[in-house]
């Protein structure tokens, strides 16, 4: 048999042999290292454990400042994260707990501390104020409605999990 | 596909020179497995390059995860090794390969040797051989504290006493080496600069000295 009734050259074969049998060994050295590096990409994501914050009955129609902290894993690091909730019952009987951070450029947020604008979060960086119920006022620098934790009630306590933002203006 | 972009590359850079050079050298019957089973000896410092290759990437990916600290070294290496997936071998990679790298550069020093290969004119790059030898035994010395265990701890304490009994300067290439007076937090932060940085570069330099030097003086003659 002659090249002429082959349509592979010899040397395309092997050429083809030695690419495959090298891309192989390449592939099976780098694909656990590459695995290994994009794991972070690859992990499911897990919300934070809902936490007991205060008695039911407690809760008032003024929102009240409370702190809680939440167990985070980061890596082989363990760590309590310390959290801010302003929590209070809304005129329908709703319990609401807020988030204090800004969502102009994230300070903290305080309730009823401006003597000029009584009744409102106000943010002490750059003015930025927000009805009780978190709503940005307009013509103030926050661009969106404060953060609402979850929350669920259990045996007469309020647990709060993660905040989530409220899109919106 | 492959053919049209190289082409694209080629035309423009003329990169075929390049590459035919290096590619193109010549391999004496009696270093080729093919003709002569035994020729197999030839290969061991291709290996070597090899499990080199693996130890330089093993390295570098397991650098996104190891942290050089005393208080979160060990935690480190136990979470890549146990939570993050194929986290066991990419460190038995590095950890088997250190040892395979070490046993390669020793059975290609003893093929060398055997084989006259040092001789003149090739006595230059059996020095660089040497060098690379003691690099290599230095990156495994240093690379052993990293994971921070007690093994780690007091092999690197035997290993500072060997230094501190050298003569005359002794005490100062151990205080050189441990940064502190004790095995610490400085121990741990110097030999990982010397580990990923120091003793890589030096590698680096040195095999492209030992592999410049082969390609002008071409592979000794058979026995």
């Amino acid at each position: 048999m002659s090249n002429k009734e082959h349509d592979v050259t010899r040397r395309q074969f092997l050429n083809y042999t030695l690419m495959g049998v090298g891309g192989f060994m390449a592939a099976g050295m780098l694909a656990p290292m590459v695995r290994f590096a994009i794991d972070p990409l690859l992990r499911e994501e897990k919300g934070s454990k809902m936490v007991d914050v205060m008695a039911i009955k407690e809760i008032t129609t003024e929102p009240q400042r409370q702190t809680f902290s939440v167990d985070k894993v980061d890596g082989w690091h363990k760590f309590k994260e310390q959290k801010i909730a302003y929590i209070f019952k809304k005129d329908n009987g709703e319990i609401m707990a807020l988030s204090p951070v800004c969502t102009h450029l994230g300070c903290t947020v305080a309730w009823n501390d401006d003597p000029a604008h009584p009744n409102q979060f106000h943010c002490p960086c750059h003015g930025g104020r927000y009805t009780k119920d978190g709503k940005n006022i307009p013509g103030t620098p926050p661009p969106a409605p404060l953060s609402v934790y979850d929350m669920q009630v259990k045996d007469g306590r309020l647990y709060l999990g993660d905040a989530k933002p409220r899109g919106g203006a | 596909m492959l053919q049209k972009m190289y082409n694209f590359i080629d035309e423009r850079l003329d990169i075929t020179p390049l590459w035919r050079d290096v590619a193109d050298h010549e391999v004496p019957e009696h270093v080729n497995p093919a003709y002569h089973f035994s020729a197999f000896v030839y290969c061991f410092g291709g290996l070597t390059f090899f499990t080199i290759v693996i130890q330089i990437l093993s390295g570098m990916f397991l650098t996104m995860y190891y942290v050089p600290d005393i208080n979160n070294a060990w935690d480190s290496v136990y979470y890549l090794q146990n939570q993050v997936a194929y986290g066991v071998i990419v460190r038995g990679m590095h950890h088997w390969g250190a040892s395979v790298t070490i046993v390669m550069v020793f059975l290609h020093t003893l093929r060398v040797f055997f084989t006259g290969a040092y001789k003149k004119p090739r006595e230059l790059n059996w020095v660089v051989g040497v060098l690379l030898f003691f690099v290599i035994l230095g990156l495994g010395f240093t690379g052993y504290l990293l994971p921070w265990d007690m093994k780690a701890l007091f092999a690197t304490k035997v290993g500072l006493q060997i230094a501190e009994s050298f003569p005359f300067i002794g005490d100062w290439i151990k205080l050189l080496l441990q940064g502190s007076d004790i095995v610490g937090a400085q121990t741990l932060a110097r030999f990982f600069a010397i580990h990923v940085f120091f003793l890589p570069a030096l590698l680096m330099g040195l095999m492209a000295a030992h592999f410049l030097m082969i390609r002008r003086q071409g592979i000794s003659g058979p026995l």
